[in-house]
């Protein structure tokens, strides 16, 4: 893992993305890691595209923005014309295959985009999950933060959840694994990847 | 020469004030005086006024006493009263502090049963600043910004304070209109005006008809005529809502 | 006996926002007054959720005039009160941060810049400083913290409180949008335990004894008749001011030795411009790093110092906004012979990139 990984996370309002970005950047706090989250919504409360931004490091952030990420991820076909800006050369830009993307919607600028079915996967899960097969998703493609962290930031923010309905826990842990699967399966090049 | 009493609450070093000769400030002044000497009130209780020639009272009384902008004593004294409910807060204001630049903060303190007192005099115009239009300004009355009398359809029709404030308060509030040319009334809407902070039953508002002679340019019959028929016909005097029994006419 | 809200030290990872709620409970904060405007929302949700626990009161005014009013007149009855706001809502509070100028009241404001002119956005800016530090119609005689880290963001709110009440100033922390919404790791902790001695409130109003007996009754005004009273009034707050501006004047400085040229920045870019100089330095291009932590009383005789002692030939001002350190440097530095460029970025964030790109087109 580099020393600073640096992601970008955008969606639909309502789709989940900073609930994501609060997991991941709570369980990298949790592990003694550097962590700076900031959301960026548009002004609907709901239903416009949401960003968040997220680093995680060993030693001290500077700026709490940045230009381009290490692994963009865009998952609407608004969010991704809303991220073409964060992406540049070095990055690994990632849209949700489930929707059309015709080429000229993909980033100008990118080091490897790959179309990943997160929507698709959720529906043989529960489509509720959706947002946590992302989060294993953008944990699987960075290795931001450890496993177990993230299981852990998991369970301190939906515990509650899990408390009244204990089913729910093992649906979100299973769609945690379905994204990391998924990750490791692209970063293979295997049947979701497409070069750029 | 025999002079009339002064009440104990107010500050002799600054008397004779300085409203003008023929103003109904120094009366309305006068009943708060006596209704805060009746009341044995004077230690704890705080005035404000703001900018207007409610201004001109900012140490009229041997009380603590403070002085903001136009229209900003009613969140002064909320503020107060917030963090000091012991005490007993007290704002003075104009017509156009209360129903124009600070009529968000009366309606809203109103709604909210804000456990302060508030006092506005009504005299019909902005008289510090020269005597333009007020919300009050009567139907065909010159100002300096009326000079040919206020025109309803251009500018709308007086305000009635105590009217809309007796319509959107909670049981509990006093809401009353007095006027200087009834003095004894007026003492005791005064005091009923602060008693109902003292008990904490809600919101208390009096509304005092007053006269400028300087502005409306009106010698002393004039004076007492526009008050006492005028205005009194378009702004009725007696008590609107009153947790002390029936309101009184 | 209500509980102290923080007992010893703690780590925390939390928004900047609800720093603002704690260190508000930490520093003795009896009351708040606010009204809705992002980003500075959640500083009063924070606060109506944790406030009843430590018996704290909050109101939520009728619009952000009432909210300033408010507080001048809590302060005024010896209670700790603040407010946070931001933009169009700043705008509006200069009518009472100016009252709470002109009679020494105490009152703390939170300032979470958003970007301008008018509406702008909700997100982000360092537009805000001309009119925390100079707003309304006095001289500007404020106290102005531009915080950059959260863990500033706990330090400078208790410091505020205590710098308010100590001098009698109306005192900001201006914040910006990032630092109210982001998350970042920092350590709460009790004042008490680090020998921060909270400075107590004193009332104005609702003294105790009795008037004309143990006491005169206060008269607080803030009009005067004549323009010589007025006059008067106005040299005694200035001289107050510059006696207490090396008490409170505070900056930092780094890489400055040897340095070609100086970044100057404040706030959440001096985060950016800290890595861009550090950076640098290891390229072998010699920069230092200059930032105003007080921008009311600005640390000029510091910089100036910075100047000479580092012999820079150049300044570079990094700020997200169209001139406003800018403007303030200028005054400040009058009579200094020194080149200033300039990197301004209205309204959005400026990263370490920019400014090493920057740099390098000058030197």
């Amino acid at each position: 893992m580099a020393k600073l990984t640096r992601v970008a996370l955008a969606g639909e309002g309502g789709q989940g993305v900073q609930v994501v970005a609060e997991i991941i950047a709570e369980a990298a706090y949790d592990e003694g890691k550097q962590a700076i989250y900031i959301p960026n919504f548009g002004l609907e409360q709901r239903g416009g595209v949401s960003v968040a931004f997220i680093q995680v490091s060993d030693t001290r952030i500077g700026a709490p923005k940045f230009h381009t990420g290490d692994v963009v991820v865009a998952l609407s076909s608004r969010a991704v014309r809303r991220t073409h800006q964060y992406s540049g050369p070095q990055t690994l830009y990632v849209y949700d295959s489930s929707f059309e993307l015709s080429p000229q919607d993909y980033p100008p600028q990118a080091k490897q985009v790959l179309g990943i079915p997160a929507l698709e996967r959720s529906k043989a899960i529960h489509p509720r999950v959706f947002n946590i097969i992302v989060m294993g998703l953008v944990v699987g493609l960075t290795g931001i933060v450890s496993y177990d962290a993230l299981k852990q930031a998991l369970d301190k923010k939906l515990g509650y959840k899990f408390e009244k309905n204990p089913a729910l826990r093992d649906m979100n842990y299973q769609a945690l694994d379905a994204g990391i699967e998924m990750a490791r399966e692209a970063l293979k090049g295997g049947e979701f990847a497409h070069a750029e | 020469m025999i002079q009339p009493a002064m009440p104990k609450s107010w500050y002799a070093p600054t008397k004779p004030h300085k409203f003008c000769p023929g103003c109904g400030h120094g009366i309305a002044l006068k009943a708060l005086g006596e209704a805060i000497d009746e009341l044995n009130i004077q230690n704890r209780t705080v005035f404000g006024c703001d900018i207007g020639c409610s201004l001109l009272a900012w140490n009229f009384f041997a009380v603590d006493s403070t002085q903001t902008h136009h229209g900003r004593t009613t969140p002064v004294m909320v503020g107060i009263k917030r963090s000091r409910p012991d005490l007993l807060c007290v704002g003075y204001m104009g017509d156009g502090g209360g129903y124009s630049i600070g009529s968000q903060h009366l309606l809203n303190s109103a709604i909210r049963d804000e456990k302060v007192t508030l006092i506005l005099i009504n005299n019909t115009n902005y008289a510090m600043t020269g005597g333009q239009l007020a919300p009050t300004t009567l139907p065909g009355q010159k100002t300096e910004t009326t000079p040919y009398g206020r025109d309803v359809t251009k500018t709308g029709y007086p305000t009635k304070g105590p009217e809309m404030l007796a319509a959107i308060t909670a049981d509990g509030a006093y809401i009353a209109r007095a006027t200087v040319a009834k003095y004894r009334q007026l003492r005791t809407f005064m005091k009923r005006a602060l008693q109902n902070q003292m008990e904490g039953n809600g919101f208390s508002f009096l509304e005092v008809l007053s006269t400028c002679p300087t502005n409306w340019r009106t010698n002393a019959a004039q004076t007492w005529d526009f008050l006492e028929d005028q205005m009194e016909a378009y702004f009725p005097v007696g008590e609107l809502k009153s947790p002390f029994g029936k309101g009184e006419k | 006996m209500v509980e102290k809200p923080i007992t010893g030290s703690r780590k925390a990872f939390m928004t900047g926002n609800e720093i603002v709620t704690w260190a508000a409970l930490a520093s003795g904060a009896d009351i708040m007054f606010g009204y809705p405007i992002t980003p500075q929302n959640e500083v009063m949700h924070y606060w109506t959720r944790l406030a009843p626990r430590f018996g704290r009161e909050f109101l939520q005014t009728e619009d952000e005039i009432s909210a300033g009013f408010t507080v001048c007149g809590a302060v005024q009855a010896g209670r700790k009160a603040f407010t946070a706001t931001a933009g169009p809502g700043n705008v509006l509070m200069q009518e009472p941060f100016g009252m709470a100028e002109a009679m020494r009241l105490p009152v703390v404001a939170v300032i979470q810049q958003r970007g301008g002119p008018s509406s702008g956005t909700v997100v982000y800016s360092q537009q805000e400083v001309t009119l925390t530090a100079y707003g309304g119609n006095g001289e500007g005689h404020r106290i102005v913290y531009s915080v950059a880290t959260h863990q500033e963001i706990f330090d400078y709110v208790i410091k505020a409180f205590n710098t308010a009440w100590t001098y009698r100033f109306p005192t900001f922390v201006l914040g910006d949008g990032y630092q109210a919404k982001m998350r970042e790791p920092l350590e709460l902790y009790d004042p008490a335990e680090r020998g921060i001695q909270l400075v107590p409130p004193t009332p104005l109003v609702g003294l105790p004894g009795a008037i004309g007996e143990d006491r005169e009754p206060q008269h607080l005004c803030n009009i005067y008749s004549l323009e010589e009273e007025l006059y008067d009034a106005v040299l005694r707050l200035e001289k107050d001011y510059q006696a207490m501006a090396p008490l409170v004047v505070e900056w930092q400085e780094k890489n400055c030795d040897h340095a070609e040229l100086i970044v100057v920045s404040h706030g959440v870019v001096s985060r950016a411009a800290d890595d861009a100089v550090q950076a640098l330095r290891q390229e072998g291009v010699r920069a230092g790093f200059f930032r105003p932590v007080t921008l009311r009383p600005f640390p000029q005789q510091q910089l100036r110092e910075a100047l000479r002692r580092s012999g820079a030939g150049r300044l570079l001002v990094a700020e997200s906004s169209q001139g406003q350190l800018l403007r303030l440097l200028r005054q400040e530095l009058y009579g200094e012979r020194v080149p200033i460029d300039a990197l301004l970025m209205p309204g959005v964030g400026i990263v370490d990139e920019d400014i090493i790109a920057k740099v390098k087109s000058i030197l």
